[in-house]
């Protein structure tokens, strides 16, 4: 049900700049709107979006509703050593999602 | 017979409540601006907030409220001594003033920040930039908005 996608490069030269885009699967209902007969929608949003490089945080978006439905991220980081960057969403009504990317450092 | 200068009078007379009706809560705007400072404030405290280094690239035109690519980038070198600590985007007009907090460091590599947001209206965005040495920095892009988002809320 609840997806996400992580583009990053598969590996990279020490100290070079790596672009990160994160595309996460979430409907980010804001609260305002309702339904036909005129009941208020819940809020249902991504709170917080965290990234960490091998145990470090290295970059962390609160969102708000104004974030647009199924909200991409794009950010940089530094590629320092080879491991794992690790994305996490967490929202609303228990929403998790993780995903783990691997990058080699030459 | 109704001729065409009755009617038009009869129109206009009909046209007339019709549109103060569709006005909305005259405190609606008064209320908008003060959550825009109250957020504002949470964000810069009493400091003072420079123009410059922060660079935010919206649309000038948008069709659409409900998706709207937006993008901050700061100048700065990144470095452990002079990074960016916080990039903040706010908006006068939505319900909620708030957009996305972004917190970063030395190894974020760049100050930069790419996502797409909702806009409610014709409005001015803001992009604050955090400083290590604490300074903030900011950038304001107007922006105009055909098809807002949260159109269910009726007129904002």
């Amino acid at each position: 049900m609840a997806r996400a996608v992580v583009t990053l490069p598969a590996q990279a030269k020490r100290g070079e700049i790596v672009e990160i885009k994160t595309l996460a699967q979430h409907p980010m209902e804001t609260g305002f709107r309702r339904t036909q007969t005129g009941e208020l929608i819940p809020r249902d949003i991504i709170r917080r979006f965290t990234c960490t490089y091998n145990g470090v945080e290295v970059y962390r978006a609160d969102l708000h509703p104004a974030i647009a439905a199924n909200p991409l991220i794009a950010f940089t980081t530094i590629a320092t050593e080879t491991g794992t960057l690790t994305f996490q969403w967490v929202g609303d009504n228990g929403y998790t999602v993780t995903e783990i990317a691997p990058i080699r450092v030459e | 017979m109704t001729t065409r200068r009755e009617f038009l009078v009869l129109t206009a007379a009909l046209a007339v409540p019709a549109a103060a009706e569709a006005q909305v809560d005259p405190d609606l705007a008064a209320n908008r601006r003060a959550a825009f400072q109250a957020a504002l404030r949470k964000v810069v405290g009493d400091a003072k907030v420079q123009h410059g280094k922060v660079k935010l690239l919206l649309p000038p035109l948008i069709d659409n409220g409900n998706s709207v690519p937006l993008s901050v980038s700061v100048e700065s070198p990144m470095t452990e001594a002079d990074h960016v600590k916080a990039i903040h985007v706010l908006t006068e007009k939505n319900p909620l003033p708030d957009v996305v907090s972004v917190a970063l460091g030395p190894r974020a590599g760049r100050a930069s920040l790419a996502t797409r947001v909702r806009l409610a209206d014709t409005q001015t965005v803001t992009a604050i930039a955090q400083m290590s040495d604490g300074s903030l920095w900011s950038d304001s892009t107007e922006v105009v908005v055909t098809l807002s988002a949260c159109l269910e809320e009726g007129l904002i």
